[in-house]
């Protein structure tokens, strides 16, 4: 609706930045809490910045980095972070939220609404009670160990021998109901009439699936994938009231870490190279992302 | 939902039905699965001598609600979780609408770069700053005050509200703000009297999906606020744990099930509302 008008280059900057003007008080809070503590993670990742306070703050480098990218338990926790993002969100979310999406279109009205139901109720239950219910779904007299031995299972103490795992199952849990909205928004725009073609073709329901139905809706998923990517890496109330990142660091992702770091330990300069760390992971995953999403749109 | 249209032959009907047969049976097996974790919180809750373990309430009582049910342990963290989330909620509601307005009425070349940059600000990783957040609040002593942690929650969802508010308010059509500019109307007046009144619906969806997510957020707070007479629902859940020694369970179950309440009520508001699957989907289409 922009009509071409002959203006005074000066005139129309002044429009220009009335017409803004109502994206100020957005603008200016997002400045100071988001780029602002982003800068100041810049500055004090840096210098040996202490919580303690007393002693003046001195410029060190490189020296945090450096101490981060040797030391061993950075490896661990960067180790168990990417497991936690691959298996719960690459993996669990994507995947089941998919198969739902995908087996709620097949299905009937019932199973349909109790199911989403179901998976939307825990996706709205806050964090830390979803934490609570698989500390007690998981714990060592808990419904699952009780389900195993009714099966004459072994039953074991999954949060100390299998921590990490059982924190992504919780997180696949907790964050499944996500991904099948955005899936199931997506597939009911994809036209019916394709599949059918492919079915009268001859496709059965897999090859229909992999070959159209998928291929139509990438986009979304590549999309759903960096969202769900950046939502995970940054988990914390989940894990920590779980296994305060324990037993001995086997569940300390790097949130937990950084945490542990900056005000456990009072280490505010190595805390915010580790934070800073993690936002450069965060990019790298959405750079990756976004590079297939150029790609497809250098295909097409 | 839309109605399949008729199918041609008769073995594919057959199909069909056995194809939706299993497609129930795969729904149900995996709610099963989703439900059983939460059996353990409304069976803990009612149960007078709830451990970790799963076991039908005995005693059946509600003592552990009307144990839990005072100001200290109960009402205060809700009322103080209210004002953090009403508060974060209304700051992100004012700041999205006005931002909105822009760019969703006017082309410039900055719209798109911003945009951009607004899409990418939705998927930071808030925990990742909170050290630096913290940092900076010490700094500029806003630690430990409401005012401080309610700002910042807002500016934490400012991102995806105005991206989402944006989205409804170009569903508005311009040229009833059109007539109202002739009539010599500024554009705030319209905002106000012609696109917020058309665009209720959406903004209810943003504001909902905003306060739900901020009731829900642990770590802003527990790094924000450090007074015990000032934490939230979603931080003072904690004092159940070790403080006296033992966690009193089936006390931990009642007050988790009356803390995730206000979430649940007003997603099913929400969902009534608007049929199920709210349309941010349309956010995601990339």
């Amino acid at each position: 609706m922009t009509t071409v008008q002959l203006e005074h280059p000066h005139a129309q900057r002044r429009r220009t930045l009335v017409r803004g003007l109502p994206l100020a008080p957005a603008v200016v809070l997002m400045l100071v809490f988001l780029l602002g503590p982003i800068l100041y993670c810049l500055y004090s990742a840096f210098t040996d910045m202490a919580l303690t306070g007393s002693s003046e703050t001195s410029f060190v480098g490189f020296e945090n980095f450096r101490k981060i990218f040797t030391s061993d338990e950075f490896g661990r926790a960067l180790g168990y972070t990417l497991f936690f993002t691959i298996v719960s969100a690459i993996i669990g979310q994507n995947v089941l939220g998919m198969f739902l999406a995908l087996t709620m279109r097949a299905g009937g009205p019932v199973a349909r609404a109790v199911v989403s139901a179901v998976v939307i109720g825990a996706w709205v239950l806050p964090e830390v009670v979803a934490g609570y219910l698989w500390l007690a779904f998981l714990g060592e007299d808990g419904p699952l160990n009780q389900i195993l031995g009714f099966l004459h299972l072994p039953t074991q103490d999954w949060l100390f021998s299998l921590p990490i795992l059982a924190v992504s199952l919780a997180n696949i849990w907790r964050g499944t109901a996500f991904s099948m909205l955005v899936y199931s928004a997506a597939l009911s725009e994809v036209p019916r009439e394709i599949e059918e073609a492919a079915t009268m073709d001859g496709a059965g329901t897999i090859r229909r699936l992999v070959s159209v139905t998928i291929p139509m809706v990438r986009r979304t998923i590549a999309t759903n994938l960096m969202l769900i990517t950046l939502q995970t890496l940054s988990v914390f109330g989940l894990i920590w009231t779980m296994t305060r990142g324990g037993p001995s660091g086997a569940s300390t992702t790097l949130p937990l870490f950084a945490y542990q770091q900056a005000f456990q330990l009072s280490q505010l300069g190595y805390g915010t190279a580790l934070a800073l760390v993690l936002l450069a992971l965060g990019g790298v995953f959405s750079l990756i992302y976004l590079r297939i999403l150029r790609l497809e749109d250098g295909v097409r | 939902m839309t109605v399949a249209p008729t199918r041609p032959v008769r073995p594919r009907v057959a199909r069909g039905l056995a194809g939706r047969g299993a497609a129930n049976l795969a729904l149900l097996v995996v709610g099963f699965a989703f439900v059983i974790p939460m059996v353990w919180v409304v069976a803990a809750a009612f149960n007078g001598t709830a451990g970790l373990s799963v076991s039908w309430p005995q005693p059946w009582t509600f003592d552990n609600f009307r144990a839990v049910l005072n100001v200290e342990t109960t009402y205060r963290p809700m009322l103080n979780g209210l004002l953090l989330c009403g508060g974060g909620t209304l700051v992100t509601m004012v700041g999205a609408v006005l931002a909105a307005y822009p760019l969703s009425r006017y082309r410039s070349r900055w719209s798109r770069p911003f945009l951009l940059t607004i899409l990418f600000a939705t998927g930071l990783p808030i925990t990742a700053i909170m050290v630096p957040v913290y940092g900076l609040f010490v700094q500029i002593n806003l630690i430990d005050t409401v005012l401080g942690t309610v700002l910042f929650m807002a500016t934490s969802a400012l991102p995806i509200s105005i991206w989402l508010t944006k989205n409804f308010m170009d569903g508005v059509p311009v040229e009833l703000e059109e007539a109202a500019w002739t009539d010599g109307a500024s554009p705030m007046q319209a905002l106000r009297h012609i696109i917020l009144p058309l665009m209720w619906p959406g903004m209810s969806v943003v504001a909902i999906y905003t306060f739900i997510g901020l009731w829900g957020n642990f770590f802003v707070p527990f790094v924000l606020l450090l007074s015990n007479d000032q934490l939230p629902a979603s931080v003072s859940i904690f004092t159940f744990f070790g403080q006296y020694g033992e966690i009193v369970y089936g006390q931990l179950a009642a007050y988790s099930l009356l803390y995730s309440l206000p979430a649940v009520v007003l997603y099913l508001f929400l969902a009534r509302r608007l049929g199920g699957a709210f349309n941010f989907g349309g956010a995601v289409k990339g």
